[in-house]
């Protein structure tokens, strides 16, 4: 057995962290966080350069053909920097859902450019409030036409294509739903930037009136091949909330040691040393689910929709809780828009909402283990 | 390739790439598979327990969880025993330990192949294990080549069982602080004192015993280790009732009881030293699945029927056993990395003390919610079919225990916080003052 990453991943990974730390400081976060870019353009283009946006497409379509093992090493480090770039929505959603469904037309359009960082990619799926679900799906596609609004869209407003998922039948199931393919540079569509819980990763209001799309996949599949980009993204977002969860921590713990009080470092407290502790076995057990998804992951294993739903609740739940947790062992200083703590606050609890919220994996991974338990 | 792919060509070319694509580099990705002397390994060991394990009682071994063992027709010391020689026999006991002292000088990863084919059958080894997870290693550690020879290889083959007489009731996660006093007469020490919670003294031979031999220095500088026959005059075994009803504890008085010197495991005054070594063996020991109480909550709720319909449609019930489900996955994950570590040699890591202090909560929470769905019945301790024969409500009563014993949860913490994230270790007020000095009622 090996359960771990191999050496050339593990280096891999170094090599992710020491580009991040000089690339993507916390002052360079903040340039977005302050609303200066709508993301950071010359991170994206480096992360390119470094063939970091396309680790596992394969290299017939411009990528560095490795696997999904090595986008999570990577993943794990762009949520530790807390990257202000749309990785998230063109790497695990758009070209997930390519490689999964699309044609090889369209690979051959879209694929190479996310790899050069030439174009960035999201998914449209969410209709307002509510879940991942097939009937929240009301707009419309008639012979390749869309109409209907998609809200919240990640990185909507900077992104150059999107995967859009509408009703194309009313018999109340899930073949009601077909993906489509959206050049949002072209006409019938309309974009508007909405605030958020996490500024460094926007969202959009998309609206789409008469617009021409193509199919992605096989119509009334769309239901199943977007249950499939959930799984994959889910083990991808975990990575980046297992990488966040642990610089959270790392952040509580540094401060713990330098900060005095009651002429003592406040880290000799026990108070603080449990809380971080219990931050630590979160983290643990988020970094442990999340290595299981990566190997149902890169083997496309039959396990991938249940390890996914663990890793996803896991990681969720750990990001959140160290993210929390971290201000409250800054104290006041925390609390402070000069501290980092609150930035990695608002991208756990905007995370934790990206894919489906917590209820809804969890409700997922129920279905799963009752599949499992009755075959 | 990208347009802009000077970096990117530099970087992938350089190492990343060329190794990934290679037999070796595929070969070294995740995988659940044995290496082939792995998988040959496990196919003796499988036949050798196919072809000697007691399959009568294997349904019943199946059922038993939560670590208590109860057999309707046996002691389990005596098929415990009969399983443990036979196994000695076969080249399967503490096989990690040299041959000349009982063992098969296995790796620490066929050890865990072995756990994981001896299955069920591992539950009837739990009289033996305090004595191969921490006094057979201690006495490997510190003992005389004489005592390694007359004691490991009949400790091994469960002939002879060992017990760890360490608490003390003034001593519990302050175990330095102990009383138990050791005073040298000739050849000979004599211990007065008392420890407690000391599982499985009544039916031990054996006892690690570590006692007070210096009253004038500070706590943790006056202790010594010694082993001594649990049959000596003067040694007297109490059981505890528990809060739970059950007596698996005992407390045990010594009055002038007489250990050679030759039974003195390492030097006068440094038995804490020794004793570091007892408990660092005790995590060691990885492979012992810790209960959850998950999968009985699992299959309760698949088959409890609440006013409007299964529970596990219920989204609060649903909501609950998945993040249950979800920690209890994580921890079995968690000891796969370990047993990754075991396997390519390395030590494993300390992320592994977290399987109690994450399980032990788990435990007692489930109990909890589990009672709740049962409304007004939950409140029967009998064999009643509204609570499927009591058994969440054996698990409340049990779960505090799992949360004290072996380290409380706020020793794991401080152990996490210390030993992991280089926090620094507690005020101790009593550091420098000798012992007989340190204050011992609170007002």
């Amino acid at each position: 057995m090996n359960f771990d990453f191999s050496d050339d991943q593990k280096q891999l990974r170094d090599q992710a962290r020491k580009f991040l730390a000089e690339k993507c400081s916390p002052k360079a976060v903040r340039v977005v966080l302050d609303g200066k870019a709508p993301y950071d353009k010359e991170l994206w283009k480096g992360l390119a350069g470094m063939g970091f946006l396309g680790v596992a497409i394969p290299e017939e379509f411009g990528g560095a053909g490795a696997g999904h093992l090595e986008l999570c090493v990577i993943a794990e480090e762009m949520g530790r920097a807390n990257a202000p770039v749309p990785f998230s929505s063109t790497v695990y959603l758009a070209a997930e859902a390519l490689l999964i469904a699309g044609s090889d037309a369209q690979k051959k359009k879209w694929l190479p450019a996310i790899a050069s960082g030439e174009a960035i990619g999201t998914l449209a799926l969410f209709e307002g409030k509510g879940n991942p679900s097939p009937k929240t799906i009301k707009l419309t596609a008639t012979n390749g036409v869309l109409n209907g609004v998609k809200k919240p869209v990640a990185d909507g407003a900077i992104a150059d294509f999107a995967v859009v998922a509408a009703r194309t039948g009313s018999s109340g199931r899930e073949s009601d739903v077909s993906l489509f393919l959206v050049d949002l540079k072209a006409g019938g569509v309309e974009v508007k930037s909405l605030t958020n819980l996490d500024p460094t990763r926007g969202q959009a209001e998309i609206t789409f009136k008469d617009c021409k799309a193509e199919p992605l996949g096989a119509a009334g599949e769309g239901w199943s091949i977007l249950t499939q980009v959930l799984d994959r993204a889910a083990v991808l977002c975990a990575f980046e909330q297992v990488g966040g969860s642990d610089r959270a921590l790392e952040m509580g713990r540094d401060y713990a040691l330098d900060r005095i009080a009651f002429g003592r470092q406040i880290g000799s407290f026990q108070a603080v040393k449990h809380m971080l502790a219990d931050m630590y076995v979160s983290a643990t057990l988020a970094r442990s689910n999340s290595y299981y998804g990566a190997w149902a992951l890169s083997t496309n294993a039959a396990e991938l929709p249940e390890a996914a739903a663990a890793a996803r609740i896991s990681a969720t739940q750990a990001f959140q809780h160290c993210a929390k947790n971290n201000i409250q062992v800054h104290g006041g200083m925390g609390f402070t828009w000069e501290f980092d703590c609150h930035m990695y606050y608002r991208r756990a609890n905007a995370m934790a909402l990206g894919l489906g919220s917590l209820s809804y994996w969890e409700d997922r991974l129920i279905d799963r283990m009752r599949k499992k338990n009755a075959a | 390739m990208p347009t802009n792919s000077v970096e990117n060509e530099r970087w992938w070319a350089r190492f990343a790439l060329p190794t990934l694509r290679t037999e070796q580099g595929l070969r070294s990705a995740m995988n659940f598979d044995d290496t082939p002397q792995e998988a040959a390994f496990r196919e003796t060991a499988r036949k050798w327990v196919e072809a000697h394990a007691p399959k009568e009682l294997e349904a019943e071994l199946s059922k038993s969880s939560l670590g208590r063992i109860r057999l309707a027709q046996h002691d389990i010391v005596d098929v415990g025993k009969a399983w443990q020689k036979k196994k000695a026999e076969g080249g399967w006991a503490c096989l990690h330990w040299p041959r000349e002292y009982g063992g098969r000088g296995a790796t620490p990863i066929e050890r865990v192949i072995w756990q994981q084919e001896e299955g069920v059958y591992g539950k009837l080894t739990q009289p033996f294990q305090i004595g191969e997870g921490m006094c057979g290693p201690t006495v490997m550690a510190f003992g005389t080549e004489d005592a390694k020879r007359r004691y490991l290889p009949k400790l091994a083959s469960g002939e002879e069982i060992w017990c760890q007489l360490f608490s003390e009731p003034s001593a519990g996660s302050d175990v330095a602080g102990l009383r138990t006093r050791a005073e040298k007469k000739g050849d000979n020490w004599v211990v007065n004192g008392q420890k407690i919670w000391t599982s499985g003294a009544h039916y031990s031979d054996y006892g690690l015993l570590i006692a007070r031999t210096d009253p004038n220095v500070p706590k943790h500088k006056g202790l010594t280790m010694f082993f001594l026959d649990m049959k000596s005059p003067g040694v007297e075994v109490r059981p505890i009732k528990q809060a739970n009803g059950m007596q698996e504890f005992n407390e045990v008085y010594f009055t002038d009881v007489v250990i050679p010197d030759t039974q003195r495991l390492g030097a006068v005054g440094e038995g804490w030293s020794v004793s570091l070594t007892t408990l660092m063996n005790e995590r060691m020991s990885i492979g012992s699945r810790l209960a959850t109480g998950v999968p009985e909550m699992f299959e309760f709720c698949s088959n409890l029927m609440l006013e409007d319909g299964l529970a596990i449609d219920d989204p609060a019930v649903r909501s609950k056993l998945a993040s249950w489900a979800a920690k209890s996955n994580g921890l079995k994950y968690t000891s796969y990395r370990t047993i990754s570590a075991l396997s390519k040699g390395e030590r494993p890591g300390p992320e592994n003390s977290i399987g109690k202090l994450v399980s032990g909560m788990m435990l007692q929470d489930i109990a909890t919610y589990a009672m709740d769905l049962q409304g007004a019945a939950g409140v029967l301790t009998g064999s009643d079919e509204e609570t499927v024969q009591g058994q969440f409500q054996q698990m409340l009563l049990s779960s505090p225990s799992m949360r004290i014993a072996g380290g409380t949860d706020e020793i794991l913490r401080n152990i996490i916080a210390e030993r992991v994230l280089g926090l620094p270790g507690d005020i101790r007020v009593d550091k420098d003052v000798p012992y007989n000095k340190i204050p011992t009622k609170g007002r």
